[in-house]
């Protein structure tokens, strides 16, 4: 039982990625119709922020400390960051210890700039090519930004630990009734869980419940009507992919303590978080978070050893195998609507 | 002229597909040895074989996605059924290709039928993920699971301990097709130039004409119309009472035998057929591939198919040492320059090169590199373009998505 | 059709319809080498195939760093590095048998595929005469079975699966870097020392043939010192999340987690075991201990701070003091400024093997070399006495266990040597049941005529 509820937390977190990286990508792929294989590139330039502002906040100067010497009776040389003498190192450190944190901030301008300039400059000019032109327009964009990456970053990946408080695991079990220690969960991944879910419920707030939100919907309906209402439909859209690229890039700001960054982590996810976005269904942004949820979940049963002992290598497939059984019973995918990238 | 059942043009246009393909070697060879530009030189046989090889692969991929408009991202999976199937052959009967070729297109044909009549169930995105998902639990098995199969990581091989129960005292122990040995060459020293005629080279371009032959006769015929009608608009066929999933299936199979093929050569040509060969990458890369040349035409799958092997071959093996052999008669400063600036692009950033063409070549050239050809053709002739052959014409797809 | 006989009718006969019209060929080479690539101007060209794009993309770089530097050691250019203390005098600085060395790159992208073409390229369009590199050991495999099939001289890189001296081994193929045997081997009684006899392991196993030759060996060895296995759990190759494969370590009975994994999936997989409180847990009464038996730098510095006291092993460290050591590191340090990974060490290693061998043998057939390759014993290349084994071309050497240093002073000394383990301890019979047994075999030499 434990165990069982154990995979269902993994799948839970895995989920929340999912579903984070989907819900972008499907509000620029199921509605503004661009197949952006670009997509996880910016999730992947999302985490490289969380690696820029860690080593910005840990830049430092040496200082002779004129009190201590060290083994050969020379003054001693201490580093200090930059911070941690503008702040004191009691706040300074704090600083410097909360980079992921401090980096989801900054990422939010940087990612929707990132986004704005990618629909300005190129996407818009896509929106009547064919898909096929999407494809490697994305696709060659994707490549480059990783590139990118790669020379000033390297190919390794980086550590990017969490702030220090969030060290360590929560006894999860004893909530609940189970002995000490039978279910724990380290904190960083509840805190994952919980950032998720206020984005998601925040993106859903916004589109639901501000008028911007429902031009845009109205937008993704019938476009050619809102814009017949004098309604300028393309700002909105503009708006919008710059919004899907925040989310990603926060996404993947937080994800770092999880999964170290490396420059080629946006192609892993690329296929997996398209999957995630056809089986919810085309246009559908509760098929999407469910599809996320769903396949993580899916996911950590299928990596369980009783599993994996009666079918081997189940946790190799199961993401696609699910992914056919739902496209084969449910034509649109979990919640798609009719029409949408269907030809 | 006409032959073969072609029309004059076609038969033309053949014609000079032949000529360029059996010239390959002399063709791709410009620049002498030794000097600084011997480096972009593609005529050796490795590169050729393979631009025969996903030449191939593109062709029977256009026949599907530039016909029928249907993009499938799991054609890599055929591809790996094609090469794992010779490779058996290898290891069971002898390293003759004629085995293990014919039934490389009968294994992967079956398995395309399989899969296709699965996935043509869906249409549009539905259609592209369910192949992808196919493809993705392919590699992934084949990777771990049925490695006893397959050899997962290292790649199936043959070993000396294998059964080979047709293989004679003096037969070859490399790929051969009744004794013309694949990896065998004859090399041509012109003063400082050299060409190198391959066997392999020349056993896959035959093939490959013969292939793009078949492609050319499929483009015209009707059930070539009829495809295309598949991608104008499907509904309106369906409405008027045709079915028209025997139709893509059947498109579907042809391009699965093609990548089997293609799959099959490459392990007749270097007989290892690693798992890499199925991942979702190389599905993507032929979708790349046509795209690139210019989906629906008759050469761009091919062009495409080169463009992207030559920048994967050739690029990639640029180094500092090279680099500096070119730029060494410039003053220090300017040299070193260059060089920096030239990291980015060669070598070990091959890929931000192939990534930036992708991106120019799709918003200059809308059709592709194809268009590029008419384009320089339409320079020279300084006539107005005429569309007399909408098979050398890219198709507007029609965009539908809102 | 035989390259020998270059005829007009051979021409015709290859369906080469280059045209009436074409001038008379000035020069026929009868192609009438030796063997393969025989060169014959006064540069011969080595092949330095590694991974430069993908996840081994580091690892690749710091290889071709160490290769270069080879070179200029070979063509007498730098300081002379480990030719200085090398054993072999065979080498002046002069190049190998009066020619200067070349070097063509290529990037083996870590796939098997790739990494043949690429190789294949060097054979044939840049005419080399050896290959050497690689980050990989299924790319290692592939291509040395391809330098067999082409007569050329294979020199693998990294590569640490038993299979590449072991059922894969090739006559033409030799591999400097230590094993997954010999890992488990070295690790055995120091794991013995700090953790006794009384431990339950469960094994977490990249799902391919690396990851299951490492773990069988690594199984063997802790079994032979009395601990129990619990489990074997294989995961995806690059499967980014492991927390559903760590979460049921904990209330498993085991008291130590041993990841077979490496590159980018180790860096994952420790992190998180550390984020899941495996390291500071207690089970049987004993505290929790994780244990990666293969470590390089690249990868400590990826893992941060979670290496902490983690045991594994390696084929060389910078931080030896031997005088080999010391001469590369600093050739090294001083050209790039900052000290070279194990990689790059085998790598370097063997380019000077390869020409010290030509060197002793007189020739670059490569029949020769493997002649004067075979048995042959050397030393002061940072590894103390070394065998190169004839009858699975498998260097001989002694085998560094390593722990992640609690205290590191920068990013090169994460990881702290804690026992130089002789060499007596980490070798095994040629036909030993992890290399393929008796079956395996090198096969005949192929110099490619």
């Amino acid at each position: 039982m434990d165990a069982i509820i154990l995979q269902i937390l993994n799948g839970l977190d895995k989920g929340s990625a999912y579903a984070l990286i989907a819900l972008g990508l499907t509000l620029i792929f199921g509605t503004l119709g661009v197949v952006n294989f670009a997509h996880g590139a910016l999730f992947m330039i999302g985490a490289f922020v969380a690696v820029t502002v860690q080593r910005l906040l840990g830049l430092s100067f040496e200082q002779i400390d004129p009190d201590k010497t060290d083994f050969l009776g020379n003054p001693l040389k201490v580093k200090m960051t930059y911070v941690e003498s503008w702040f004191g190192p009691e706040v300074g450190g704090t600083i410097v210890d909360w980079s992921v944190p401090v980096a989801v901030i900054i990422a939010i301008p940087i990612m929707l700039l990132v986004g704005y300039v990618m629909e300005r400059g190129l996407i818009k000019h896509f929106y009547k090519r064919p898909h096929a032109d999407q494809i490697l327009v994305t696709f060659g964009l994707a490549i480059v930004l990783q590139e990118l990456i790669k020379y000033f970053y390297g190919a390794n990946p980086i550590q990017t630990p969490a702030p220090s408080v969030f060290k360590g695991s929560f006894d999860f079990g004893v909530l609940v009734g189970f002995d000490p220690n039978a279910i724990i969960y380290p904190y960083w991944r509840l805190v994952y869980f919980a950032f998720a879910a206020v984005v998601l419920g925040g993106v859903f707030a916004f589109l639901r419940y501000t008028t911007f939100g429902m031009v845009v919907r109205a937008g993704m309906a019938d476009r050619e009507t809102v814009g017949l209402l004098g309604i300028n439909i393309d700002k909105r859209f503009t708006i919008m992919f710059g919004l899907a690229a925040a989310v990603a890039g926060i996404a993947g700001v937080m994800y770092t303590p999880i999964l170290s960054p490396n420059y080629h982590m946006g192609m892993d996810f690329l296929v997996l978080s398209f999957v995630v976005v056809v089986v919810g269904g085309m246009g559908s942004l509760p098929g999407a978070v469910a599809a996320g949820f769903l396949l993580g979940i899916l996911q950590s049963f299928a990596s369980m050893n009783e599993i994996k002992s009666l079918i081997p290598g189940i946790d190799q497939v199961i993401i696609y195998l699910v992914a056919i059984i739902i496209l084969l019973t449910r034509p649109r995918g979990l919640l798609g609507r009719a029409g949408v990238m269907e030809d | 002229m006409k032959l073969l059942g072609l029309s004059a043009k076609d038969t033309r246009f053949l014609l000079i597909v032949i000529f360029l393909t059996l010239a390959t070697p002399v063709l791709l060879q410009p620049f002498p040895e030794n000097s600084g530009l011997a480096t972009f030189n593609a005529g050796y046989p490795d590169l050729m074989q393979r631009f025969a090889i996903f030449g191939i692969f593109a062709i029977g991929f256009n026949i599907l996605f530039g016909l029928t408009g249907y993009l499938s991202f799991g054609h890599a999976a055929f591809l790996g059924v094609g090469s794992y199937t010779v490779v058996w052959m290898y290891k069971l009967l002898d390293y003759n290709v004629v085995w293990g070729l014919p039934l490389a297109v009968v294994t992967s044909g079956v398995f395309a039928l399989l899969i296709g009549f699965v996935s043509l169930r869906r249409s549009g995105i539905y259609f592209s993920i369910l192949t992808l998902a196919f493809a993705q639990m392919s590699y992934n098995l084949a990777y771990s699971v049925l490695t006893p199969i397959t050899n997962g990581e290292t790649g199936l091989q043959v070993y000396r301990s294998d059964a080979q129960v047709l293989l004679g005292a003096n037969e070859p122990t490399s790929p051969h097709f009744f004794g013309l040995v694949m990896s065998k060459s004859t090399k041509l020293n012109l003063g400082d130039w050299q060409f190198t005629f391959n066997n392999g080279y020349y056993f896959t371009a035959i093939i490959a004409i013969i292939v793009f032959y078949i492609s050319l006769r499929i483009f015209r015929s009707p059930f070539g119309l009829m495809l295309r009608a598949i991608k104008t608009n499907q509904t309106r066929l369906n409405y008027t009472g045709i079915n028209t999933r025997p139709y893509a299936l059947a498109a579907f199979v042809i391009s699965g035998m093609y990548a089997g093929l293609a799959g099959g050569l490459m392990a007749a040509m270097d007989p290892l057929a690693g798992a890499e060969r199925m991942q979702w990458t190389a599905s993507g890369e032929v979708v790349l591939m046509v795209i690139l040349g210019g989906a629906g035409t008759l050469m761009g799958p091919i062009l495409g198919a080169g463009f992207i092997k030559y920048f994967e071959n050739i690029f990639s093996k640029i180094n500092d040492q090279i680099l500096q052999g070119w730029f060494a008669w410039m003053p220090d400063w300017l040299s070193g320059l260059l060089i920096e600036i030239s990291h980015f692009f060669v070598g070990k950033s091959w890929h931000l090169t192939l990534g930036l063409l992708f991106m120019l070549v799709v918003i200059f050239l809308p059709g592709g590199l194809v268009e590029a050809g008419q384009r320089i053709a339409r320079l020279f002739k300084k006539k107005p373009p005429e569309d007399k052959d909408p098979g050398h014409h890219p198709q507007p797809a029609p965009h539908v998505a809102e | 059709m035989s390259t020998s006989n270059f005829t007009r009718r051979g021409l015709m006969k290859t369906g080469a319809a280059t045209g009436a019209g074409l001038a008379l060929p000035t020069i026929f080479t009868s192609a009438a080498s030796a063997f393969t690539n025989e060169p014959t101007g006064d540069t011969v060209t080595f092949g330095f195939n590694v991974p430069q794009t993908g996840p081994y993309a580091e690892e690749g770089l710091d290889e071709l760093r160490a290769q270069e530097l080879a070179v200029e050691h070979i063509n007498g250019m730098g300081d002379g590095g480990m030719l200085n203390t090398f054993s072999s005098k065979a080498l002046d600085g002069t190049g190998i048998l009066g020619k200067k060395v070349d070097f063509v790159t290529g990037d083996t992208q870590t796939k098997t595929d790739a990494a043949r073409a690429s190789a294949r390229s060097m054979i044939e369009k840049d005419g080399v005469i050896m290959i050497n590199g690689g980050s990989s050991s299924g790319p290692a495999v592939a291509v040395q079975a391809l330098c067999q099939e082409a007569g050329i001289i294979s020199m693998a890189g990294l590569t640490h699966s038993n299979d590449t001296t072991g059922k894969d081994r090739k006559r033409n193929g030799f591999r400097h870097f230590f094993n997954a045997y010999m890992s488990g081997a070295a690790l055995g009684p120091v794991l013995k020392e700090v953790y006794g006899t009384d431990r339950r392991a469960y094994h977490l196993t990249a799902d391919y043939t690396w990851g299951w030759t490492q773990q069988e060996s690594i199984q063997a060895s802790t079994e032979a010192i009395g601990w129990e296995t619990v489990n074997n759990v294989l995961t995806p190759v690059g499967a980014g999340d492991f927390s559903s494969y760590i979460t049921p370590v904990l209330n498993s009975g085991a008291d130590v987690l041993i990841l077979n994994h490496y590159g980018g999936d180790m860096v994952n997989s420790l992190t998180q075991a550390v984020q899941f409180g495996l390291r500071d847990a207690e089970a049987n009464g004993k505290n929790f201990e994780v244990i990666v038996p293969l470590y390089s730098e690249l990868m400590a510095a990826g893992a941060g701070e979670n290496i902490q006291g983690v045991y594994g092993s390696m084929n060389w460290n910078w931080q030896l003091q031997d005088e080999g050591t010391k001469a590369f590191v600093k050739s090294f340090g001083e050209k790039y400024g900052f000290p070279p990974s194990g990689s790059a060490h085998t790598c370097y290693v063997q380019t000077l093997l390869y020409a010290d061998a030509v060197a002793r043998a007189g020739s670059f057939n490569p029949c020769a070399v493997v002649e004067a390759l075979e048995d042959f014993e050397f030393d002061g290349m940072g590894n103390g006495p070394t065998l190169y084994r004839a009858e699975d071309h498998q260097c001989f050497k002694d085998v560094l266990v390593m722990k992640g240093a609690e205290n590191p002073t920068s990013e090169y000394d994460n990881l702290e040597i804690v026992e130089i383990t002789p060499v007596e301890q980490v070798t095994y019979a040629p036909d030993h049941p992890m290399f393929g047994g008796a079956e395996a075999s090198l096969g005949e030499c192929n110099d490619g005529t």
